[in-house]
């Protein structure tokens, strides 16, 4: 298959980036990895006149701990984020995600910045970002500005990015101690993309009650889903069996998934649930509650 | 019609040519260059037959620009045997009896050359997890795993 043409630039500043993505307007499109625009532009789903390949320029790809945060350059890519060793011992939640996002050749381009700007509902990052509370950085003609994660997500494959911004970095705040967190997807295949996901980040108190949880779902709507009410039941709370089936009935009762050749409606409302329990569970596990 | 011009390096080979921008990397190849021994399977980035190794990383050249590989140094499978002696990874496909049809073949070595240079002495389950976006429909892939296990042990 070969997609329309279109006409390609490789800027090598981001100054350049965004002058060109100004010029062409909506005619402009970022090429991150390009495993999703590509796919996307050869099926014919979409078209775009000008691909602003933004691979050659330099200091987007790092992730290192600072000022607080875990900060992930929006180019980096999947491979790195799975082979990273900060990201195994002290974000298990991402390196759980990272392994399950696609397969491992279309890792080696896919971008984490890439995987949330293109807002598919089905990508697996967002609801990890929900989980985690992080923020990205938009950077665009009028310099940078930071949206929480909360509210990035506007509609199906939209995002509060405007037009002529760059996603360039993610901000994860760095947990406190007794914090952990778990990734659980239901995938028909390696590749595949989510039939439901579950992504919980929680820290304990002293006392070995839950003081802050996180729950983000993929597959679960037209956007990913933050399962606010369960995290609020979740506070303050023995983390017990009982605690956990009553989080993940709250979390499925937040969802609103389609039916497709993955599952029906109440199929998939059900994983949600039992997903939600098992990675509420691991999270609770890798906190040291259990 | 944009064009561009692209130098890449292909199994030791420069090469500078004129391409469109929306020329995939696998067209690219095969059509301008005529190096067909990477296949096209799919077509859609699940099945790896099209994997070369870009910059020491096996990628699906399906879903890669050929202008996004300008300066890159790309291997094919046409790379593999030098002056008439097999690479160890396809001695080991043909010892092991690692392909039936074939088509596979070409993306699944790549991608295995490119685990070896990360880690001489893989796993099976370091092996199963490398060659999970690469789909045979004929072995079963057991036989696969053990070409690559042969190469491991010729290549130590």
């Amino acid at each position: 298959m070969i997609p329309a043409s279109f006409d390609y630039h490789a800027p090598t500043s981001l100054s350049d980036a965004i002058a060109l993505l100004q010029r062409h307007g909506d005619q402009a499109k970022v090429l991150s990895g390009g495993q999703s625009l590509l796919p996307l532009l050869k099926l014919r789903l979409g078209t775009a006149g000008h691909l602003v390949d933004i691979g050659r320029i330099p200091g987007l790809e790092y992730i290192k701990e600072e000022e607080g945060f875990l900060k992930i350059g929006g180019r980096t890519r999947e491979s790195a984020l799975e082979r990273s060793d900060i990201v195994r011992t002290k974000y298990p939640i991402l390196h759980d995600t990272a392994l399950v996002i696609a397969d491992p050749l279309v890792r080696n381009r896919a971008t984490i910045g890439g995987n949330l700007a293109h807002a598919d509902p089905a990508n697996d990052h967002p609801a990890t970002m929900l989980a985690l509370g992080a923020e990205v950085t938009a950077t665009g003609a009028k310099g940078q500005r930071t949206i929480p994660i909360g509210r990035f997500f506007t509609g199906i494959f939209s995002t509060a990015l405007a037009p002529d911004e760059i996603l360039t970095e993610i901000r994860i705040p760095i947990p406190p101690p007794r914090s952990g967190g778990a990734y659980v997807k239901l995938e028909r295949k390696v590749g595949d993309f989510a039939t439901a996901a579950a992504a919980v980040q929680v820290t304990l108190g002293s006392g070995g009650d839950i003081e802050r949880a996180g729950i983000g779902l993929t597959a679960a709507g037209p956007t990913p889903i933050k399962a606010s009410d369960a995290e609020r039941f979740l506070l303050k709370k023995k983390p017990d069996a009982a605690t956990i089936a009553e989080a993940a009935r709250l979390a499925a009762a937040a969802t609103s998934p389609s039916a497709d050749r993955r599952g029906a409606v109440e199929y998939k409302r059900q994983m949600a649930r039992v997903l939600t329990a098992r990675a509420l569970t691991r999270a609770i596990e890798r906190a040291g509650g259990r | 019609m944009a064009t561009h011009t692209i130098r890449v390096t292909i199994n030791g080979t420069p090469y500078e040519r004129a391409v469109e921008s929306r020329l995939l990397l696998v067209h690219f190849l095969r059509d301008d260059l005529r190096l067909t021994g990477t296949h096209i399977g799919c077509d859609t980035t699940h099945c790896g037959a099209c994997a070369v190794i870009v910059d020491g990383e096996p990628v699906k050249s399906c879903t890669v620009l050929a202008v996004q590989a300008d300066g890159s140094d790309i291997r094919t499978v046409e790379g593999l045997e030098q002056d008439g002696k097999l690479h160890p990874i396809q001695e080991g496909f043909w010892q092991e009896h690692g392909l039936q049809c074939g088509y596979c073949t070409p993306g699944m070595m790549m991608t295995s050359v490119a685990l070896l240079g990360r880690n001489p002495n893989p796993s099976e389950p370091d092996i199963r997890h490398a060659i999970s976006g690469n789909l045979c429909r004929c072995t079963g892939y057991l036989n696969i795993v053990k070409s690559i296990q042969y190469a491991a042990a010729q290549l130590r």
